[in-house]
């Protein structure tokens, strides 16, 4: 099974009226992988999420999960995942119990198994001692982990989740991402959406960024960041023009853009032999620095690189 | 082979018990309905006919109370079940609703559960109202020996069932249709109100005017009461001065109408529940 696609997707698309949510995207998902779509609020990471867990028609393109196509087998393909929604999705007056036997049920799982797979998926979550508390009565992280339980009790080839960890306190946030790693290790597949850029580097083998219903860039979170260049050097400096001109030419730098302050200067070589360098250049020919900067490009950056802007939020 | 309307089944009736204040309260307002109005309306009636009214030689009279008695353990029915698909509309609130319809049960299990489930509860309230009418004093199945009580219940059941099936279904084709409990709670007030007092429920329709007799006359709620009042109190008899006759025929009509009018509500809930795009 290694390597194999558990997911293709191909020109996918799909609209709420005039709106075009998702515009013509087309990905694979390995076995065994943490796949992630990173892209702001409204970009599209919902409605392509709703429609690969079959809430949604699929309106155009070709899609396979597991080996089922999404349009003609839609209840293979749900047999095959375990989905976490964006919001919280618990009865607020069930057990944690009652909510997993709820959901084994609806799989039409054996009695015996859903025992067992209760005990230990409980367990894993470490939640056992809530086991007969009402779901209101848990804390948000509690609720979550309950969440991704219930999503894995039917031991699905892939988990789709939508934005794990948003609304949740840094330290569950880091809590949610070791169950999920632990999860991913055990074999499972898994699919989330997010629009935080830790998230993305931290838990992904391969991301696409999307934006405007489009995939713009995707590739592991080193490969994406290394495509940007070696290091990031950022010169303050109010002759941006005449700066520009006097570095453009210099070994080691692959190319330059500007910020609100001064120039962004990606390099293909080390940076930190480069940067004195540049500034003995700039000195000689009398072009005054008032700050510099070196760092290895980060998520932000890629983002920024392939989008023009920040992520809004 | 899928039993998931059981799971679904089990899950409201799970709810259906574990508050104990809206178990009791449900199962209190139609006592305290028959308690109050109940008594109210009977001495009043007893009041102007000067007793229970007469009635030709060798025909049973009743009172007001027994008479009223099956008419508010159908509208308790019919409340219940307008009521009970409520579930739907929080389920959707919630994002309940989600886990359900991606998961592989088929989505009119859902329906089948919830019917399931307001029939039970129906059965629950009919035995409770009828065991504190008996207690107030309701003169149902008198002279009947323990056999054909049995059967009166049957046939009481068979009623409500039907009765129940089709408004918890029209119930969850609201609450499918509805977003908020405020539109949810408005169009269920808004049918049970001629529902109710455009029926034989409380009075004899006979007492309305034409056009309203007439509509009385398709009104659900109507037959479900002459059903009851045919088996917990017999097939002729004499209430507030009026002499009523229920032939095995009209009951049986009566029956297939229910069921035809259940079987209509179920396909429209089923249908509802299919095309429903929930995100």
């Amino acid at each position: 099974m290694d390597n194999e696609n558990i997911i293709e997707v191909h020109g996918l698309s799909h609209s709420y009226e005039s709106l075009r949510a998702v515009d013509n995207i087309s990905f694979n998902v390995k076995s065994g992988e943490i796949f992630s779509f990173l892209g702001p609020n409204g970009a599209g990471k919902s409605t392509a999420i709703n429609v690969l867990i079959t809430l949604l028609n699929l309106q155009e393109g070709m899609v396979t999960i597991a080996g089922h196509d999404l349009k003609r087998e839609p209840k293979e393909v749900r047999d095959s995942i375990g989905i976490v929604f964006q919001e919280i999705t618990l009865d607020r007056d069930m057990t944690v119990k009652e909510t997993l036997e709820f959901h084994g049920n609806l799989y039409s799982m054996e009695k015996s198994e859903i025992e067992s797979r209760i005990e230990e998926l409980l367990g894993l979550v470490e939640l056992r001692e809530k086991k007969d508390v009402l779901t209101k009565n848990l804390s948000g992280g509690m609720k979550r982990r309950l969440e991704i339980a219930r999503g894995l009790m039917t031991r699905p080839i892939v988990l789709f989740l939508d934005e794990p960890t948003i609304g949740l306190d840094p330290q569950t946030r880091r809590k949610t991402w070791d169950y999920l790693r632990m999860v991913n290790n055990e074999g499972t597949t898994i699919f989330l959406t997010t629009h935080y850029m830790d998230e993305a580097d931290m838990l992904s083998d391969t991301i696409s960024i999307i934006d405007h219903g489009r995939i713009i860039a995707s590739g592991t979170p080193a490969e994406l960041k290394n495509s940007l260049g070696e290091d990031i050097i950022c010169l303050e400096t109010n002759e941006r023009e005449k700066a520009a001109k006097a570095i453009k030419a210099h070994e080691g730098v692959k190319s330059i853009g500007e910020n609100e302050d001064g120039l962004v200067i990606m390099t293909d070589k080390d940076g930190a032999h480069i940067l004195p360098e540049i500034i003995s250049r700039l000195n000689s020919e009398g072009i005054g620095i008032t700050a510099v900067n070196l760092k290895k490009p980060t998520m932000d950056d890629v983002f920024m690189h392939y989008t023009g802007k920040e992520l809004r939020d | 082979m899928g039993f998931g309307f059981l799971n679904v089944y089990k899950r409201d009736m799970t709810r259906f018990l574990r508050f104990r204040h809206q178990l009791f309260s449900s199962l209190l307002q139609p006592a305290l309905w028959l308690a109050f109005f109940g008594l109210a309306m009977a001495g009043n009636f007893d009041r102007i006919l000067g007793g229970t009214g007469t009635a030709p030689a060798g025909v049973m009279t009743v009172d007001y109370l027994t008479f009223m008695c099956a008419g508010v353990l159908a509208a308790t029915i019919l409340f219940t079940n307008i009521y009970g698909g409520f579930i739907l509309l929080f389920d959707k609130n919630w994002g309940i609703m989600r886990e359900i319809i991606a998961s592989p049960m088929p989505r009119k299990d859902l329906i089948i559960g919830i019917a399931m489930s307001g029939i039970t509860k129906s059965w629950i309230q009919a035995l409770i109202v009828i065991v504190f009418g008996l207690l107030l004093g309701v003169n149902f199945f008198s002279g009947k020996g323990i056999l054909e009580i049995a059967v009166s219940f049957v046939g009481i059941f068979v009623f409500i069932g039907l009765f129940a099936m089709a408004f918890i279904c029209i119930s969850a084709f609201i609450a499918l249709k509805m977003d908020s409990p405020e539109g949810f709670q408005g169009i269920s007030t808004l049918l049970t109100m001629p529902l109710f007092f455009v029926s034989n429920a409380l009075y004899p329709a006979t007492g309305l005017p034409v056009v309203l007799q007439q509509v009385a006359m398709i009104n659900p709620l109507t037959h479900l009461t002459a059903g009851i009042r045919y088996f917990a109190i017999g097939d002729h008899f004499s209430a507030i001065g009026l002499e009523f006759v229920y032939s095995p025929v009209e009951m049986l009509l009566s029956l297939l109408y229910l069921a035809f009018f259940a079987g209509i509500m179920f396909a429209l809930a089923w249908r509802t529940v299919e095309k429903a795009v929930i995100t």
